[in-house]
């Protein structure tokens, strides 16, 4: 692999911190509070963020939501034209989500294959009412017909370059930066 | 990470951090088994033979559920209505088989070294499903990882392992995989059936089974084949029992929370008295492990780009 | 013809003979031995041999011919080309074809096939029971009138003790070697290999050695009871070393042989499960090897023997349980024997009687350079490296543990009745 470098800070802590705050408002909006709500972080980075924004809402609304984590490598596309296989995660939904409106959760929204696999894996565990998608950055570079309907960041980017969140709970400073040759 | 063969042939010889990745991954799998939909797409698409020279209700099973759960086409070949029957050999079988594209192709075969023979011929991946006396490594793997879910690690413990190591396949997969993740064990049978040198494997010889099991933390019975009495290699099953079976004085003998296993299937009463196997065993939790962690192991086998490998 | 062998360095146990000669053969015998240039022979076919060595013709007392009945595995023809590949002039072939060599009828058709279409001289032997089956003796005064030169059951041992012990007994009319296959089929039972710790990890039966010294252990106490010749085949133990070793100091009539296979390697082999390291006896553990070279050393044991089993390849290309016993050994022998020399377990002097006059004069046949004798010789280049290659076998067969093997001295002329 070749090393790549720090091209350009896109969020410090505290554009992240805002932007879930933002995002937290924005589901309680959209789903008229958090009654019917249940976050699902996407392993490995969509799963902090999920917590947070549980925290986020229950402060805003004073009612806990249930969170729940989803590895999808079994669900991938690409299975077998990789050079190994990725370990699968652990996968943890504490909930029924059957009727339930399913907020799913991803640090970085790119192809959208990863989404479409996590919808698939949603599926064989239950009927949610609706799955709607929140994302701290969008990169653009859709594959699949895929939007996220909460967006932290709009961020254009090469599709050379990488996108990479790091988060506190992971150690060391939160920031989200691009990554290039 | 990864597994560094295309195959899965036995234990002996695999490291540690391999054994570990696959009991990893067998514990995601294990959910899969527990959900209302017991199954993801993970292998759409790819085609599973289940090649079976050797009846095996239980192995089979386990690999078909293990297949289908992760939505492979799996089929089943046995011996009754394989070509093994018209004199066809076991090569051009399997060639056959793979020449109608085949990723995954289990093998169980009375010849030791049957799938190792396959293994160098074809492309497929081959698992070796038990061959012989030689290796079941998926049997051993999900002693492993039953022990693990058990104690909560491997590292330290004592395993024993009673009954007719000579034949068993099951024994031999089992001393690899436990000495390579650091567990120690214990062989006890009678001399008649404890094969030449076993003990340069690492593991302990017993002759007793009440010393063999005292202070472990496990022990696995074995099955024994009621036709070895006819080789002479015991006298009768009820001196067989008395010498070599675990009933309830001798469990309660040999410690506190002695975990007791068998691989299937039983001789109730031999080597195994009914009420030690139905009140003190985890013999039905070692079967629901087997689909997770073939699931694991056709997982691993099925990733990685060969040609970059 | 007339041949002379010029400058080469003769060895030749028989006569003592250990020096740089030249032979002169004359109407297919040796004629002359001289020093270098001395010999003179107009007309005659000059070979430089300078460099290399001058020997009685290699005899190989062990060999499956497979004619007739297994044609596909080998024949007369091509046993015999892969022979005089090898250096040797001669080889016993063994009972077990199809039917049995156990009349005279069987034994005369292998002499005519073998003179039609041989490449080297071929001395059948017959079968100590009839059809091999450890019933009832085979004719032996008929088998040796219609040229046997012994009996064996090779592949199957005569287990009937009381059986055995006739065969010795009556053998002695006529004076002919009891080629003992040793092995207690009941040890045996259905191993594959030899009992150890490698059949432990490959989860193969194991054969133990006792299955082979219980029965060495018999026949001595039989050539003892009896007189009788009897000649140890293919021996692979420490155990019937010892015994042969010290039945030999008390006198009994016994020799013995072994096969490269038994002194170079070792049941390590047969990992991989190679079934080209499946052969019965079965390779031993290092002490085995060791107490074989010893054997061989002192001369316990007498002859260096191939036990040339050919087999096709699809025959070996199955299980390991399911494939067949043996390996072929014609072709690579010399060079195999020759680290013998090399690693200095035998002297060149010691190798040639191993390979060519013990064995010749356990058989009655050969083995020798006196002169008058048939001009039986083999030339060997001992510096030349090869590489076992199967594929450029002129056996039938190519079932070798030894591919790939890099080899230091071949034959590079093998003449037979001075026929080069």
């Amino acid at each position: 692999m070749t090393q790549q470098k720090e091209k350009a800070l896109i969020l410090d802590s505290t554009g992240i911190e805002r932007a879930l705050t933002r995002i937290s408002h924005e589901i309680l909006e959209k789903n008229r509070g958090a009654r019917e709500i249940g976050l699902i972080g996407i392993q490995r980075g969509g799963v902090h963020l999920a917590h947070r924004l549980a925290v986020k809402i229950r402060e805003i609304e004073g009612a806990p939501v249930p969170v729940g984590s989803l590895d999808i490598t079994m669900y991938r596309d690409d299975l077998g034209t990789r050079k190994s296989q990725p370990v699968p995660q652990a996968t943890d939904i504490p909930f029924d989500i059957q009727d339930k409106v399913i907020v799913l959760v991803d640090d970085v929204l790119f192809t959208g294959r990863t989404i479409r696999a996590a919808m698939n894996s949603i599926m064989d565990y239950g009927r949610p009412k609706r799955i709607q998608l929140a994302i701290l950055v969008d990169r653009g570079h859709r594959e699949l017909p895929i939007r996220a309907d909460f967006v932290g960041k709009n961020l254009p980017t090469s599709s050379k370059e990488k996108v990479e969140v790091m988060l506190a709970e992971d150690g060391g400073e939160e920031k989200v930066v691009i990554l290039g040759e | 990470m990864a597994l560094s063969s295309k195959d899965l042939l036995g234990l002996k010889g695999m490291p540690a951090d391999e054994i570990r990745l696959i009991l990893d991954t067998a514990a995601t799998f294990k959910d899969v088994s527990e959900r209302d939909i017991k199954k993801v797409p993970t292998l759409r698409g790819k085609t599973v033979i289940n090649l079976f020279y050797e009846a095996s209700t239980r192995t089979r099973t386990s690999f078909e559920l293990a297949g289908k759960r992760l939505s492979a086409d799996v089929i089943n070949i046995s011996t009754s209505t394989s070509s093994a029957a018209k004199g066809e050999t076991l090569l051009d079988t399997a060639r056959n088989i793979e020449a109608m594209k085949s990723d995954i192709i289990i093998v169980r075969h009375s010849c030791s070294g049957a799938p190792h023979f396959l293994a160098g011929r074809l492309e497929s991946s081959i698992i070796n499903a038990g061959d012989g006396f030689h290796e079941h490594p998926t049997q051993a793997l999900l002693d492993l990882f039953t022990l693990r879910e058990k104690l909560g690690r491997l590292e330290g413990i004592t395993v024993a392992i009673v009954g007719d190591i000579l034949h068993s396949r099951v024994a031999r997969s089992n001393i690899y995989g436990l000495i390579a993740m650091g567990a120690r064990v214990r062989l006890c049978g009678p001399p008649t059936m404890m094969p030449a040198g076993i003990e340069r494997t690492g593991a302990e010889v017993y002759r007793n089974m009440d010393e063999a099991i005292k202070g472990v933390q496990a022990v696995m019975m074995l099955r024994l084949q009621l036709e070895r009495q006819a080789a002479g290699l015991f006298p009768g099953v009820r001196e067989y029992a008395r010498l070599y079976g675990m009933n309830r004085a001798r469990l309660e003998a040999a410690g506190k929370g002695v975990i007791v296993m068998h691989p299937g299937p039983m001789n109730r009463g031999v080597e195994i008295a009914s009420d030690v196997a139905d009140n003190d065993s985890v013999i039905l939790e070692q079967v629901t492990n087997g689909v997770a962690v073939r699931m694991a192991v056709m997982f691993l086998l099925s990733g990685g780009n060969k040609a970059e490998a | 013809m007339n041949i002379l062998i010029k400058n080469g360095h003769i060895i030749d146990p028989e006569n003592s003979v250990d020096e740089k000669l030249d032979l002169l053969v004359a109407d297919g015998k040796i004629a002359k031995l001289g020093k270098p240039g001395a010999l003179s022979a107009s007309g005659a076919e000059q070979i430089d041999a300078a460099g290399k060595l001058v020997v009685p013709g290699l005899i190989d007392m062990h060999v499956h011919l497979r004619e007739p009945g297994f044609e596909y595995k080998e024949t007369i023809a091509t046993g015999t080309a892969a022979a005089r590949t090898g250096g040797f002039t001669a080889v016993c072939c063994m009972p077990n074809t199809k039917p049995v060599n156990d009349c005279r009828s069987v034994t005369e058709f292998i002499l005519a096939e073998a003179a039609k279409n041989g490449s080297a001289r071929v001395y059948p032997v017959g079968a100590i029971t009839k059809g091999s089956q450890g019933e009832e003796l085979a004719e032996i005064g008929e088998l040796r009138d219609a040229g046997c030169v012994g009996i064996s059951d090779d592949g199957r041992p005569v287990m009937n003790a009381a059986m055995m012990r006739r065969a010795l007994e009556y053998s002695t009319i006529f004076d002919l070697p009891v080629l003992s296959h040793c092995e207690d089929m009941s040890l045996a039972a259905k191993g594959v290999m030899n009992e150890g710790f490698v059949a432990t990890e490959l989860g193969l039966r194991g054969i133990p050695n006792a299955a082979e010294d219980v029965m060495v252990a018999r026949d001595l106490a039989l050539a003892e009871l009896t007189g009788g010749r009897v000649h140890i085949c293919h021996v692979s133990t420490a155990g019937a070393v010892r015994m042969i070793r010290a039945a030999k100091d008390r006198g009994v009539r016994v020799t013995a042989e072994t096969c490269p296979h038994y002194f170079l390697l070792t049941d390590e082999a047969v990992r991989g499960y190679d079934t080209s390291a499946k052969m019965n006896p079965p390779l031993r553990t290092a002490d085995d090897r060791a107490a074989v070279r010893q054997g061989l050393a002192d001369g316990t044991i007498d002859v260096i023997v191939t036990d040339h089993a050919p087999h096709a390849s699809d025959e070996k290309a199955v299980e390991f349980d399911a494939a067949p016993f043996g390996i072929v050994g014609l072709e690579t022998s010399l060079g195999l024997s020759l680290k013998l020399v090399e690693e200095r377990v035998l002297t060149l002097t010691d190798l040639v009687t191993r390979m060519s006059t013990a064995p010749g004069r356990i058989i009655g046949r050969g083995g020798t350079l006196s002169v008058g004798a048939a001009a039986d010789i083999t030339i060997i280049d001992p510096e030349m490296k090869w590489t076992v290659k199967a594929a450029e076998f002129r056996s039938k067969s190519r079932n070798t543990p030894f591919e790939g093997r890099e080899l230091k001295g071949r034959a590079v002329r093998t003449i037979v009745g001075g026929v080069l």
